[in-house]
């Protein structure tokens, strides 16, 4: 694939992306927002393609759009008034809104320019991308991760004692 | 591994084909597995399910259009395309319109990474079984906006069935393909048929190869029925329930689009649990003493001869189980997923890590 093609495939997912985001933030209709965020997620995994980066697009997908997304959804349909809800989208504390928008945008270029070369180098990554992660995850990251998944292994018992069928509670009525 | 050097030949060749600076083959690559979902939909797919669904119940199906009613399929597309196009005043127009093509795209985006014989794979990703599994979410999403759109009682709680089903299947799917992983050590689906390749045929996959093997391949395939909405778990479009689900309001083309997409996961389950178990696009014949029956059914053309029986022999089976089985409840169904099958996959993952280590 040419220079020309890449450049062409990259701005139209940069402007999805951006465009799609913005629609979640200024939509009056929170169904439509959590509708944008599945192509605002999506054009964020295909930026993630564009650095070299699979592994981390799909991860991406599988979490954002078949986790988070779904569940968004499922919370957004089951409210039953959610059309008649008033969405504020109006604009409030100008003057700090736009310092703290000044600051932050000022961080984020401090930190590009003074961290390291953004562009991608010339050399490629050789083999499996996923057989890096699985050593480096099983070596150098075995606290973190073993930590990730005790978190995880409690969400999951909370989640099904909340949802279990009250016994006690039943007999009482 | 004699297929190594010329592994994804005829993708790459076309790939890079352009026609000034439009990448002409690229989209020539893509096109490939759309016509390929549209004629095996057309073909195999409605005709032969009605074909078949009528022997299964000693009847003779389709019989007037043709010879033993093989343009029938043609006189349905006439029909379908004359359809009213409606969309309910009540709906939500956008997403209603939009709900069918996000779930189409979920389910043809997977092909990407489905390889056609070992000279065609749309994008040989090294994390292309993980993609595989992950880019159904999108069809998720499809089911939700058309189930929502529709504004309909039906149709959104078919959706949201639908959906909890998906959602719930993918963790017992996810974990016997990881199982699959681990006997492969790689993601690529490629790869998964190249370490399958072997003179013996059949006796190298990976299903024959490992005492464990059938348990992850069968939770596999019970799995991918739920995920596919396929009888007995076809819950979300329970006609004695829900009249037809999620796409109860859609008419003519769109309602054409889920029945597309349908067939096209259809077969991209089955090509999935083909490549991961059973060889993917390797011939299964033996080498039989110094008649290399393998050898002379290997080969780019094979490989996607043989593929694409594979799938089409999950897909008979399939077919077969939806006019055997009687439907789920939905307790029923839960029960199965998350008492049953995952137990059973946790159980085939430690078993296959301990092979894996010790064999």
């Amino acid at each position: 694939m040419n220079q020309l093609t890449l450049a062409i495939i990259f701005y139209v997912f940069a402007a999805l992306t951006v465009l799609s985001a913005a629609f979640v933030v200024f939509s009056k209709n929170i169904i439509y927002s959590a509708f944008s965020l599945l192509f605002t997620f999506f054009g964020v995994a295909a930026l993630y393609v564009f650095l070299s980066a699979d592994f981390i697009a799909v991860t991406q997908v599988v979490v954002y759009v078949g986790g988070i997304l779904v569940l968004l959804l499922f919370g957004v349909m089951f409210t039953n008034t959610i059309m008649q809800a008033e969405l504020k989208t109006d604009v409030l504390h100008v003057v700090p809104g736009t310092l703290l928008l000044i600051l932050m945008i000022a961080g984020m270029l401090y930190t590009f320019y003074t961290t390291g070369d953004w562009m991608p180098g010339e050399a490629q990554l050789q083999g499996s991308v996923v057989q890096r992660i699985g050593f480096e995850t099983m070596s150098h990251f075995m606290l973190p991760f073993e930590m990730a998944s005790i978190v995880l292994l409690v969400a999951l018992l909370g989640a099904a004692f909340l949802a279990r069928f009250d016994k006690a509670h039943k007999n009482e009525h | 591994m004699s297929q190594s050097p010329s592994l994804n030949t005829w993708s790459d060749a076309l790939s890079g084909f352009h026609l000034g600076w439009f990448p002409l083959g690229l989209v020539i690559v893509a096109a490939i597995p759309l016509v390929f979902i549209a004629l095996y939909a057309l073909t195999y797919g409605v005709y032969g399910e009605r074909k078949i669904s009528a022997f299964m119940q000693d009847r003779l199906g389709p019989m007037e259009v043709g010879k033993w009613g093989i343009l029938q399929t043609l006189a349905d597309i006439l029909k379908l395309l004359q359809k009213e196009d409606i969309v309910p005043t009540a709906a939500d127009k956008f997403l209603f319109v939009i709900g069918p093509l996000v779930m189409f795209v979920g389910s043809f985006l997977a092909f990407a990474v489905l390889p056609f014989g070992p000279a065609f794979i749309g994008a040989d990703l090294n994390v292309g079984l993980f993609y595989a599994i992950g880019i159904v979410a999108l069809e998720v999403v499809g089911i939700l906006a058309s189930g929502w759109g529709s504004n309909n009682k039906w149709a959104l709680y078919g959706a949201v069935r639908s959906v909890a089903q998906i959602v719930s299947y993918e963790i017992p799917a996810s974990m016997a393909l990881l199982c699959g992983a681990m006997m492969s050590g790689t993601l690529s689906m490629q790869q998964f048929s190249v370490l399958q390749s072997g003179p013996y045929g059949f006796a190298h996959f990976y299903l024959f190869n490992n005492p464990i093997a059938w348990l992850p391949f069968i939770i596999y395939f019970i799995a991918s029925l739920a995920e596919t909405n396929r009888a007995p778990f076809d819950i979300p479009e329970a006609e004695s329930e829900l009249v037809a689900g999620f796409f109860t309001e859609y008419t003519g083309m769109k309602f054409a689009m889920f029945f597309l997409a349908e067939y096209g996961s259809m077969f991209m389950v089955s090509a999935v649990i083909s490549i991961v178990f059973l060889g993917g696009w390797n011939s299964p014949l033996p080498n039989i003493g110094g008649f290399a029956l393998n050898d002379l059914t290997n080969g780019p053309v094979w490989g996607a001869f043989w593929i694409i029986m594979k799938g089409f022999f999950f897909i008979f089976v399939q077919m077969w189980l939806r006019w055997t089985l009687p439907r789920l409840r939905v307790d029923q169904l839960m029960y199965l997923c998350w008492k049953v099958l995952t137990p059973f996959a946790f159980v085939a993952f430690v078993l296959t890590a301990i092979w894996e280590i010790y064999k």
